[in-house]
C-alpha cells in the first residue's frame, strides 16, 4: 500500500535529523533546570512574534497608510522616524522604562535617569529631521514647477 | 511597509471569500519576494554565523575545563569538545571578541525582524505539510525562530541586567545558542543554494512569497531595505562607543555603559559591579585589618598591605572588557606579578590559581586562572591604577588583572590565592 503521506527529499530527512539530534544533545541540558520557563520562553518568544508583535506593527502601519489617504507621499516621513524610535525602544527597553534602575545604578555607580529623556530626544531629533526634509522637498517641488501649473 | 490587514478587519475587506492568514490573498505587500527574503538571509548567514564563533570563543575565554569556580556549565559534554587554553595575547583578544559579539547581535536585531517579517506567510500555509521532509522541516523552523528569538532576547536583556529569564544567563544563552545553531545550520544548507540563485537572476521568480493580490506600494523594497540597514546603523552607531573611553562613550546614547564615566579622578572609569553592590564591607578592606593569604606548596603567607608593597612592583596597561560587550580602554595597573606570588609560596614555574574575593554575591567571587595566564608578567595582583590607590569600586585594596582575561576573572578584594595545579 502506498504512505498516504509522501516523503519527499531522503537527503533533506537526514539533514534535519542530524539537526534534531544536535539540538535534542543540547536541548536536553538547556531545559535540564527549569524545564517549563524555558520551554515557555523558547516557544513565547516566536508565538510573541508572530502573533502580537508582528501584527501589531503591520496594523499600524495600515492605520498610517489608511490616515494618509491620497496623500502617499507623506507616509515615509512618518513611517521612517516612527520605526526608528519604536526600534530603539524595543531594544533598550528595560533601561528606557526604568524596570532595572534601582539594580543598574547599584552595581555600575552610573545614574540611571537619562535613558528615557535620551530616547525622547533622539525621538525628536528623528521626528525633527524627518520633518526638515519634508519641508525642504515640499518647497524644492513648488519652485521647480513652472507658473502655470499653480 | 505594507501588510495584510489584521484577522478582524480581513473579513470587511473580503471580496466573496473571508480572507484569513491561510489565505495567500491576505498578504497584500508588494514587498515580500524571494529575492527580499534571500538577501536579509545571506546577510543573516555571515551576521550569525560572527556572532556563534564568537559566542563560542567568549565561552573559552572563562576556561571552563579548568576550573568548577568557572564553569557554570558543568554538563555540557560534548559540547565543550574545542576548548583550549585561553591566551594571554594580544591583551585586546576578550575586548575585541566580546565589543564585536554584542554590537554586531544588536545592529542585526532590525534584519532579523526584516527577516522574519518578509516570510511569515509561510507560517499560515496550507496543507501543513506536504510531506514528511517538509513536516520536519516546518519542526525545526520553529526551532530555529524561537531559537534566535530566544538568543536575541536573553542576550539584549543580560547586557540591561534584566535577569528575568528562567534561569542563570550563562547555561541558558550557551546551550540556547547550540539549540539554535542546530537549526540554523540545518535551514543554511538548504536555503543558502537557492537564495543565492534568487540574488544573481535578474528578473524575481513568483514563489508563494509574492502576494497574488499586491497593494498598491507606498515604498520601493529599496525604501524598506534603506529603512532596515538605517536601523540597523543607527543602532550601530548608538551602542559601539561603550567599548571606548572619552567623547567616543559618551556616543553610545542608550547602551548600558554609554554615556559619562563614573566619578572624577583616575578611577573614573567603566565599573562592573560596585563595592556596594557587592557587599564588601569597609571594615573589612581597611590597612590594619586586611591580609591576603597566599597559600602553595611551601606553606601559606599571610601579606598586609606594607608587606606587598615591599615586593617589586610592576605596571601593565590593560583594559576592563565585560561579557556584557562594554570595555575601557587601556588602564594603567601598577601592582605584584602573579608568578612572584606563587615563587613566594614555592612555585618558580607559575602552576594555575584559585582567586577568591571578600564579596558576598556574585557568581565569581571565586575564580580560577591557567598557568598561562599567572606567568604572564603583565598579570598583576594590582593595587593601584592610573597612578592612585584603586577605589572601592575598583576593587580595593587589591584585585586580579590579567591579560585578554573576560572582566568578571579580574576578581576584585581578593582575600585568597591558592597557587597549584587545579
Amino acid at each position: 500500500m502506498r504512505p498516504r503521506i509522501p516523503v519527499g527529499s531522503p537527503l533533506q530527512i537526514l539533514l534535519l535529523a542530524c539537526s534534531f539530534a544536535l539540538a535534542g544533545y543540547a536541548g536536553v541540558r538547556l531545559f535540564a533546570d527549569d524545564w517549563l520557563g524555558v520551554a515557555l520562553w523558547f516557544v513565547g518568544a516566536a508565538v510573541l512574534h508572530d502573533l502580537v508583535l508582528l501584527p501589531l506593527y503591520a496594523g499600524l502601519d495600515r492605520a498610517l497608510v489608511r490616515a494618509a489617504g491620497r496623500r502617499r507621499e507623506w507616509i515615509s516621513y512618518v513611517r521612517v522616524p516612527a520605526a526608528l524610535s519604536a526600534l530603539l525602544l524595543l531594544v533598550w527597553f528595560p533601561l528606557i522604562s526604568g524596570r532595572v534602575a534601582g539594580r543598574y545604578a547599584l552595581a555600575t555607580g552610573l545614574s540611571a535617569d537619562g535613558f528615557a529623556a535620551r530616547w525622547l530626544l533622539l525621538t525628536a531629533a528623528l521626528f525633527g529631521g524627518s520633518a526638515l526634509l519634508f519641508v525642504v522637498r515640499v518647497r524644492r517641488a513648488t519652485k521647480d514647477r513652472p507658473p502655470a501649473a499653480h | 511597509m505594507v501588510h495584510g490587514p489584521l484577522p478582524g478587519v480581513a473579513r470587511a475587506y473580503g471580496r466573496g471569500m473571508a480572507r484569513t492568514p491561510f489565505s495567500p490573498a491576505f498578504w497584500r505587500s508588494p514587498l515580500r519576494g524571494p529575492r527580499l527574503t534571500s538577501l536579509l538571509g545571506v546577510v543573516l548567514l555571515g551576521g550569525i554565523t560572527v556572532l556563534f564563533l564568537t559566542g563560542l570563543l567568549s565561552y573559552a575565554a572563562y576556561n571552563p575545563d579548568l576550573s568548577p569556580v568557572n564553569d557554570k556549565t558543568p554538563d555540557k559534554g560534548i559540547l565543550g569538545f574545542y576548548l583550549f587554553s585561553w591566551p594571554t595575547d594580544p591583551h585586546w583578544l576578550y575586548r575585541l571578541n566580546q565589543g564585536v559579539h554584542v554590537t554586531l547581535g544588536i545592529t542585526l536585531i532590525p534584519v532579523l525582524l526584516a527577516k522574519l517579517w518578509s516570510v511569515v506567510p509561510k507560517l499560515f500555509t496550507l496543507p501543513p505539510a506536504r510531506s514528511l521532509a517538509h513536516a520536519l522541516e516546518r519542526v525545526s523552523l520553529l526551532l530555529l525562530v524561537g531559537g534566535a528569538l530566544f538568543e536575541f532576547v536573553t542576550g539584549v536583556l543580560n547586557v540591561q541586567l534584566d535577569y528575568v529569564f528562567p534561569g542563570s544567563f550563562y547555561p541558558l544563552h550557551f546551550y540556547g545558542a547550540w539549540v539554535f545553531f542546530a537549526a540554523f545550520v540545518a535551514h543554511a544548507a538548504l536555503k543558502t543554494p537557492a537564495a543565492l540563485r534568487n540574488l544573481r537572476q535578474l528578473r524575481e521568480e513568483k514563489d508563494e512569497l509574492v502576494s497574488p493580490e499586491p497593494a498598491e506600494a507606498t515604498v520601493s523594497r529599496r525604501g524598506a531595505l534603506g529603512l532596515v540597514g538605517g536601523g540597523s546603523l543607527l543602532l550601530l552607531a548608538t551602542t559601539a562607543g561603550q567599548n571606548f573611553d572619552g567623547p567616543l562613550r559618551r556616543t553610545a546614547l542608550l547602551a548600558p555603559h554609554g554615556g559619562a564615566e563614573p566619578g572624577t579622578g583616575p578611577g573614573a572609569f567603566q565599573i562592573n559591579k560596585t563595592a556596594a553592590y557587592a557587599g564588601i564591607d569597609a571594615a573589612e578592606t581597611g590597612d590594619q585589618v586586611w591580609r591576603l593569604v597566599v597559600v602553595g606548596r611551601t606553606g601559606t603567607v599571610r601579606l598586609g598591605r606594607a608587606d606587598l608593597l615591599r615586593l617589586p612592583l610592576h605596571s601593565a596597561a590593560l583594559p576592563i572588557a565585560c561579557v556584557e560587550g562594554w570595555s575601557t580602554s587601556d588602564q594603567w595597573w601598577r601592582g605584584v606579578r602573579l608568578r612572584d606570588l606563587a615563587a613566594l609560596v614555592g612555585y618558580d614555574d607559575p602552576p594555575d590559581v584559585l582567586v577568591e574575593s571578600l564579596q558576598r554575591r556574585g557568581a565569581f567571587r571565586r575564580a580560577a586562572l591557567r598557568a598561562n595566564q599567572v606567568a604572564d608578567p603583565r598579570s598583576l595582583l594590582a593595587l593601584f591604577v592610573n597612578g592612585e590607590e584603586l577605589t572601592p569600586d575598583h576593587g580595593h585594596p587589591a584585585r586580579v588583572i590579567v591579560p585578554a582575561a573576560p572582566g568578571v576573572l579580574n576578581t576584585k578584594w581578593v582575600a585568597h590565592m591558592t597557587f597549584g595545579d587545579l
